[in-house]
């Protein structure tokens, strides 16, 4: 029950974009169209996962025992760059078709701060899992939630924007503007999800 | 090169957030006060700076091919200097700022800045650069925190302006970020035309 509620909160309750603001500029940069905006979900999920995995073993096995939890930073960044790069190299080969499909997306991924921010927030047990231990098991459910709420802000975000694209937007407020005050209700929506988290835990028994 | 002018540059005319809007994730991410909006512009600023001279000397000494993933260790390297300085002197920023700190390494602006500006002159030019965007960008985050701050609780930098009973929280809050935002780079268009 404690997976579901980790779950249920990190894609509604607690959503990566909306709420923790990370990783907005993907979801401001590529939202303009649903088929670019799916592409980019899937490329950040995939990458967002191996990436939590990679970084909490090295936290665990590399930079703790050898006391040099201060490099985490700069180990992690190198990480996630060579492990993008790696990704991008394996699916060449392996799936050409899924390579093809992300194109541009995957080398763009390693400055998304939504992969930094969650590896750096499982390597030190800063999420939320409530009636669980901070481990290698949590780490994963809650990277996969993480991009699933990402992939699902963003979605949504990119089928508001083809709608508004077809609107008379006032002058004043035209770009980036409108895309903003969008986002804002949107981020307002699901504030309607806010205590969620708490209701499903008294209800779980947590 | 006109120092005067690269400076103004990164203030007015090619401000990292208001115009060039890069950096979006710390620029709502810590904005719910001024106080916090500006202690995030500063810390940003100093990375700036300081990485844009590191990279400008080193900048002959790189092979072209592996360009980038250099000037992401030298940043990385300027951001864990930071984040001990600010953990052992001003433990409250840390609090507040919390994972902000060590997501400077991946703020588009600094890596952007590196590679179109420090790249190509000489250490004093980017040291200017550094200083212009880095102030453009703290000027643009205090007045984003300051705007919210006052909306949502009536008090800018602890001084209270109107009961906090009249302000409205959703500014504080994680929507009113995103609103704020849209309405002030509204209003810069406008003054800019």
């Amino acid at each position: 029950m404690g997976y579901i509620l980790i779950f249920i909160t990190a894609i509604f309750v607690n959503n990566v974009v909306l709420s923790q603001f990370l990783g907005i500029c993907p979801f401001l940069g590529v939202s303009k169209k649903v088929e670019t905006a799916s592409g980019m979900a899937a490329a950040v999920a995939f990458v967002l996962t191996i990436a939590t995995i990679v970084t909490y073993l090295i936290q665990i096995y590399l930079l703790e025992p050898f006391h040099l939890a201060y490099l985490q930073t700069i180990a992690f960044i190198l990480v996630i760059a060579a492990l993008v790069q790696m990704v991008e190299i394996v699916l060449k080969k392996v799936s050409p078709s899924l390579y093809q499909a992300l194109g541009v997306f995957l080398p763009l991924i390693t400055t998304n701060c939504c992969i930094l921010g969650v590896a750096i927030q499982v390597a030190s047990g800063t999420y939320a899992a409530p009636g669980l231990e901070h481990n290698l098991l949590t780490g994963i459910v809650y990277a996969v939630s993480t991009a699933l709420g990402f992939g699902l802000a963003l979605i949504v975000f990119a089928g508001i924007r083809e709608q508004l694209a077809r609107v008379a937007v006032p002058k004043g407020v035209q770009g980036m503007s409108i895309a903003l005050i969008t986002a804002g209700l949107l981020a307002m929506a699901f504030m309607g999800f806010s205590g969620v988290n708490n209701g499903l835990q008294k209800l779980f028994g947590i | 090169m006109n120092y005067l002018k690269v400076l103004l540059n990164g203030i007015v005319k090619e401000n990292p957030t208001f115009v060039l809007l890069l950096g979006m994730c710390p620029t709502l991410g810590t904005t719910s006060s001024a106080l916090n909006g500006m202690s995030m512009g500063l810390a940003t600023m100093a990375v700036l700076i300081c990485s844009n001279f590191v990279i400008s000397l080193v900048k002959n000494v790189i092979p072209d091919m592996v360009r980038i993933p250099s000037f992401i260790v030298v940043i990385a390297s300027l951001v864990t200097v930071l984040q001990m300085l600010i953990k052992a002197y001003a433990p409250d920023i840390d609090k507040s700022l919390g994972l902000f700190i060590p997501l400077i390494v991946v703020n588009c602006i600094i890596l952007g800045r590196a590679e179109a500006f420090a790249a190509k002159n000489n250490p004093v030019a980017s040291i200017f650069d550094g200083i212009g965007m880095g102030l453009g960008f703290s000027i643009a985050l205090t007045l984003l925190g300051a705007v919210r701050e006052i909306l949502g609780t009536g008090h800018v930098f602890g001084v209270e302006l109107f009961s906090d009973s009249y302000g409205a929280l959703i500014f504080v809050l994680a929507p009113g970020a995103f609103i704020a935002l849209g309405y002030l780079i509204a209003i810069i268009n406008k003054i800019k035309n």
